[in-house]
């Protein structure tokens, strides 16, 4: 995984709650077997006014130019502000690959639906928990500036806006560590392999139930 | 402290029982003891696997079915693989088919009598089992907790990790206990039981909390509706819901192919008589609610919390004082094509869809036909389908005659899969279109680009089928 230390960038400003994985990336682009690709078809249903279709080309598909990611004061954005629940919905990990691919690195909101917000630390992507005062604010500020950018230190779990002052950020222990080593989950969990083991043997002991006849593991 | 004074809650010790080891910011190795895997999340995971030059762990914990993706229609499906017109869907099946003859992993192929949508399919098939902890790529995996057992969606890289390792690394959640006591009205079935829930505690209530959903109301539904419930806790917020063990739980897993039998099965009924919580056990949040104040319920809007009475109106805009709802109500309001104030009866229907992995039982296809048997659908209506949730459900309908009161109705009858509940496949809605379904999301475009979806019960869905807009089935003579 691509390590997480530092990321600074143009803040786009998504402000509409429950936001959920079709809104994201619609299914159609799900029958991909690949995990990149999927940037060009971010927020597909808003971002342009036609349906969009796998393997399509989209360079001359009509653009909603209403829609945020279309406002070419927020062109090149790295960092995502977004509302309550945002991420809800369907498992889909393509939803922070779609993120990812487009080029954002952090997403920022008041909470998160628990499934994406799992998802975004597996593919180095930092989803920010501020409070809900702290958002708003946000969003002022961000759309009263032209290329307001902020500067996320995953290190010091420090934001740091363009007047230099800054907001705290909570993040888990273990995923921090992950992130800013960029470390492999499987391999980590491989390397307890043997309390796995000693697990199951005990397990498959007191619940042999649970595995079908023919393992002999 | 109080906390370690209490008894368990039955997630406490499903999770308890399956822990591996934990670090000290709490993040938990979990075992997992069965993975479901579907066409659409697990090709990145078994290219991960490939390139990593890794194996699964234990392959007789994992069982794969073919369903997002794969046509209904008759036509299509008689020809196996080579039937299947969308190119890339194509592939996508192919290639599961190839991940599990490559990484030997039982696979109920397309075409088997056994195939079907896969929350329908385990519970079916015996391999989903009380006290057990089961993962699938698919949020929906909720389902499998009105068994007793700890079932959640995961991502991509997620079905990796327990496809190389059998764990998966998790923080706990906290638990919440729904509570719906009281009678239900008849005609108020488990969907509009889970509906109303949503309605009470939001789409993020759940956020964060595994639910055990518990009361007389909760306990007096079979094992299908409580799969219903349980199936939408994921649209509450919760990765998980969860229905204590009884002894209706163990008539339905008795003598299915994967349960125990003989001595191993009186050993583990034992064992999974004690999956509930005990009575002094701790709960960080109840909410309540009164199982005889449930009518069937609507959605009008575009989260399932968008949901009101049948006989009750769509919310106006301008009466909400918090300006963020407001603005999400306008919205979806705008998306729907519908005014606020309008009565939910006056909402006219161009299509309905009874299948999904919420509403494709046995049971949900005899609630429908119930209603429909004798009429006819509604001129208005341009589509009508029923899409069993798999092979065996699909035969047992035939067996009792289903198919031919769903025929001579108007509704057409297909072959088992998702279809229009997420509408991978070709079964769309058309743009504008308000559809009648008994599937689970109405997100924006969810059944078709620029389609607009209203969740409700399968007698709900019947009914509108018939009358070309929303009735309370209460008022219709069956």
């Amino acid at each position: 995984m691509r390590k997480f230390t530092k990321e600074k960038g143009v803040v786009l400003p998504l402000d509409r709650a429950n936001v959920d994985t079709d809104f994201i990336i619609p299914k159609q682009f799900l029958k991909s077997i690949k995990r990149s690709g999927f940037g060009v078809n971010l927020f597909d249903e808003h971002r342009y006014l036609d349906k969009g279709e796998p393997d399509a080309d989209n360079s001359n598909r009509p653009i909603n130019k209403d829609f945020v990611l279309n406002v070419p004061r927020y062109r090149g954005s790295r960092v995502l502000l977004a509302r309550d629940n945002f991420g809800c919905g369907s498992s889909r990990e393509h939803a922070p690959w779609a993120l990812d691919d487009y080029g954002f690195r952090v997403v920022i909101a008041p909470s998160y639906a628990d499934i994406f917000f799992n998802n975004c630390f597996k593919n180095g992507l930092l989803p920010i928990v501020l409070n809900r005062n702290t958002v708003d604010q946000l969003f002022l500020e961000v759309e009263a500036k032209e290329g307001y950018q902020l500067e996320i230190d995953l290190n010091t779990q420090k934001i740091i806006k363009p007047d230099g002052s800054h907001l705290e950020f909570s993040v888990d222990a273990f995923r921090k560590h992950c992130l800013l080593n960029g470390l492999d989950d499987i391999g980590l969990t491989l390397e307890d392999a043997d309390a796995i083991k000693s697990f199951e043997a005990n397990w498959q002991a007191r619940s042999p139930w649970y595995f079908n006849k023919t393992e002999t593991r | 402290m109080g906390k370690n004074m209490t008894g368990k809650t039955l997630y406490d010790k499903i999770w308890d029982a399956h822990l591996v080891s934990q670090r000290e910011d709490g993040t938990a190795l979990i075992y997992i003891d069965r993975h479901l895997i579907h066409e659409v999340t697990s090709p990145q995971a078994f290219e991960g696997l490939r390139i990593a030059g890794r194996r699964p762990w234990r392959a007789g914990a994992n069982l794969a079915v073919p369903d997002h993706n794969i046509p209904t229609t008759k036509e299509e499906r008689n020809q196996g693989l080579a039937g299947i017109k969308d190119p890339v869907s194509k592939i996508q099946v192919k290639t599961l088919d190839e991940n599990c003859r490559e990484f030997n992993i039982f696979e109920l192929k397309m075409n088997d009598l056994r195939q079907g949508i896969v929350h329908v399919v385990g519970p079916e098939q015996g391999a989903t089992l009380p006290g057990m902890t089961i993962v699938c790529g698919d949020s929906h995996t909720s389902t499998h907790g009105a068994l007793g057992a700890l079932a959640n969606g995961i991502g991509t890289s997620e079905v990796e990790h327990v496809l190389a390792t059998q764990c998966l690394m998790q923080k706990k959640m906290k638990n919440m206990l729904v509570r719906v006591d009281g009678t239900l009205n008849v005609g108020v079935t488990a969907k509009d039981v889970v509906l109303a829930i949503i309605g009470e505690i939001g789409t993020a209530g759940g956020t964060g909390y595994t639910i055990e959903f518990a009361g007389e109301s909760i306990q007096s539904l079979s094992i299908e509706g409580r799969m219903t419930v349980c199936n939408m806790a994921i649209e509450a917020g919760a990765r998980a819901g969860l229905i204590a063990v009884d002894e209706k739980t163990l008539k339905y897993i008795k003598g299915r192919p994967f349960a125990p039998a003989g001595e191993l099965w009186d050993r583990a009924a034992n064992a999974w008589r004690e999956l509930v919580s005990d009575t002094d056990a701790f709960f960080d949040r109840t909410v309540e609610l009164n199982g005889a104040d449930i009518e069937p319920q609507v959605t009008w809007g575009t989260s399932p919390e968008m949901v009101a009475s049948v006989n009750g109106s769509i919310p106006d805009p301008l009466a909400e004082t918090d300006t963020i709802k407001r603005g999400n109500i306008e919205q979806a309001l705008n998306y729907m094509g519908l005014n606020g104030g309008t009565p939910i009866k006056d909402i006219k229907l161009d299509c309905v869809f009874i299948g999904s992995c919420t509403n494709s039982r046995i049971e949900d296809l005899r609630e429908a036909a119930q209603v429909v048997e004798g009429k006819q659908v509604a001129d208005s209506v341009e589509l009508a389908m029923v899409v069993p949730g798999s092979g065996l459900v699909k035969q047992q309908a035939e067996a009792e005659g289903l198919h031919k009161i769903f025929l001579s109705a108007g509704l057409e009858w297909r072959e088992p899969g998702c279809s229009m509940c997420l509408a991978m496949n070709a079964d769309q809605l058309g743009e504008g279109k308000h559809c009648a379904s008994t599937s689970n999301r109405n997100f924006e475009g969810r059944q078709g680009f620029g389609g607009r979806t209203h969740l409700v019960s399968p007698a709900m869905a019947a009914a509108a089928a018939i009358y070309g807009h929303f009735v309370d089935i209460r008022q219709l003579n069956i």
